[in-house]
């Protein structure tokens, strides 16, 4: 029997987040199933948050129908979703944690909202996503006070607080250092196969990221995002190098000189 | 868009865009402030446990923290007002009616319009900084991401806060004037006893003074907190627009609080 479809889209056109009457990306057909890992990959302004962002359900598509946990989202948008909502995790590649809240008030804020419940009443479940996300020292800090790296694993820990059954990450590794990539690839990998956390159920996982490198041996499956086109590549990652060749390509003559100058620049002295 | 293109050398073109700006401005606080009712009544009771200690923190915000200012206003308006008054009217033996005019002037007008201007330059302009600031940083789709509604969330507690705030602040104004003033004349020798002085105001006030200071208290606190959220909350900002967005919803306050003040006044002249 085939697993539950997650999300689907037919011919979709994905609109700018800054400006929803402008289209980003055209044509996308692409569905994912229950259980399933995906990572989006892309250069810087290819689109993949503007992608993430309507997959979350937080922009309306252009053109086309996407039909996300089994809800038409041209037609049902907005308060007509929030029992579906409740099901879908998202988590900003810059955290937007609420800034006059702690970390650990911001963490357990979906819970008390949509359960009702006193701070008190939150507390276990808290203490366990902060232990989780290994940021239980940061619990009392502001999230002015503590780094963008710790920023983005209480975000994560914000978007489990409701045990969602599929998670949408915009660009998780960007600018993180080998450490924090390891944890974060690691961390995903055991909510994809079913956390003690969520109660061993696995977690559809759909990540976007500008290179496919870290990627490689996490099991997700690989699409690519270039020139406003939606490209699935499979269980294979593309080469990041081969990507860059098609956009050096792609260039016009004067471009890619300028793009080899700034590499030569931009390259280690040896 | 169009408001924003260059401004033609012509003086109609200035006058029919500030014109049509006004008008968008109306129609976006109308839609603004029907949106918070229909959320109050709505979701009335709703995350009660998240919602009434936001009510609670904003009560003591707009309210608690705000009386040490709004008693030494008092006072200076008891020497201002009161004080002169009492001393002018007892000179020209005109006494009878100084209950008249006091709660004319200090309950009628001066108490609640100048407590909402403290809350108004306190506690309004921090709440367009700081709903500006967290629609700018992406804190307002956070918020619609965890399926929590914003105006829920950030506005309602706004709100009701405010409007009780500057309600309690009102009374505590008026009492401080009226004590201070009284004060005052007494420090100049001015033959007037405690006793008759309290006569002349419990015999100038009528129910409808009590109501209609309820009412427009807490309405000055309603419309200061729906225009400072409506700037702060209700469209896209960028970091460096939120200084506008302050100096425009301030300016807006202002004129919807002397506006409503205006009407206030028409009911009595009708009443």
């Amino acid at each position: 029997m085939s697993a539950e479809v997650i999300f689907e889209l037919r011919d979709v056109t994905v609109p700018s987040r800054r400006d929803s009457e402008t289209a980003t990306i055209a044509g996308v057909n692409w569905s994912a199933r229950a259980g399933e890992f995906w990572v989006i990959g892309g250069l810087q302004g290819a689109g993949k948050s503007d992608l993430m962002f309507m997959l979350a359900g937080l922009t309306k598509p252009l053109a086309g129908s996407y039909t996300l946990l089994g809800q038409n989202m041209g037609e049902h948008f907005g308060d007509e979703f929030l029992p579906n909502r409740l099901r879908v995790g998202m988590v900003f590649d810059d955290a937007r944690l609420l800034n006059h809240l702690t970390v650990a008030e911001n963490v357990s804020l979906p819970a008390r909202y949509h359960h009702n419940l006193h701070a008190e009443e939150a507390d276990a479940w808290t203490a366990a996503l902060l232990k989780a996300t290994d940021i239980v020292e940061f619990a009392g800090n502001t999230p002015g006070m503590i780094g963008r790296h710790w920023r983005r694993r209480a975000a994560l820990a914000r978007a489990l607080a409701l045990r969602p059954e599929v998670l949408f990450l915009e660009n998780p590794l960007r600018g993180l250092d080998a450490r924090h990539t390891v944890w974060w690839i690691s961390f995903l990998q055991r909510l994809w196969r079913g956390h003690d956390l969520l109660r061993g159920k696995p977690v559809t996982v759909v990540a976007s990221t500008d290179e496919f490198r870290p990627w490689r041996t996490s099991g997700a499956q690989f699409a690519t995002l270039h020139e406003q086109k939606f490209e699935v590549m499979g269980d294979v990652a593309p080469e990041d190098d081969v990507r860059m060749a098609r956009v050096v390509a792609a260039a016009e003559p004067s471009d890619t000189e300028e793009l080899l100058r700034r590499g030569e620049n931009a390259a280690p002295n040896r | 868009m169009l408001l924003r293109a260059p401004l033609p050398p012509s003086y109609v073109n200035f006058v029919g865009r500030k014109l049509l700006r006004f008008i968008l401005t109306v129609q976006g606080l109308g839609a603004f402030a029907l949106i918070t009712l229909g959320v109050m009544v709505t979701k009335f009771g709703a995350a009660s446990r998240v919602i009434h200690p936001l009510v609670r923190a904003h009560l003591s915000r707009s309210g608690v923290r705000l009386l040490p200012m709004t008693l030494f206003v008092s006072f200076a308006l008891g020497l201002v007002v009161i004080g002169q008054t009492v001393s002018l009217s007892s000179r020209v033996n005109a006494t009878q009616f100084l209950g008249m005019v006091i709660v004319t002037v200090v309950v009628r007008e001066l108490g609640p319009l100048l407590t909402a201007l403290i809350v108004l330059s306190r506690t309004g302009t921090a709440n367009v900084i700081e709903l500006g600031t967290a629609r700018a940083l992406g804190e307002v789709e956070a918020l619609e991401a965890l399926g929590i509604d914003p105006v829920h969330y950030l506005v309602v507690p706004r709100v009701i806060g405010m409007a009780l705030g500057i309600f309690s602040l009102t009374v505590y104004l008026i009492l401080g004037a009226l004590l201070s003033g009284y004060l005052w004349a007494f420090l100049q020798d001015v033959p007037l006893r405690p006793g008759d002085y309290v006569a002349q105001l419990a015999g100038s006030l009528r129910v409808l003074d009590f109501v209609t200071l309820a009412l427009k208290s807490s309405l000055f606190g309603a419309i200061i907190a729906t225009v400072t959220c409506y700037h702060g909350l209700a469209q896209p900002l960028r970091i460096d627009e939120v200084s506008g967005a302050t100096i425009r919803a301030v300016g807006q306050s202002v004129i919807l609080c002397v506006l409503l003040d205006a009407v206030f006044i028409v009911l009595y002249l009708v009443v």
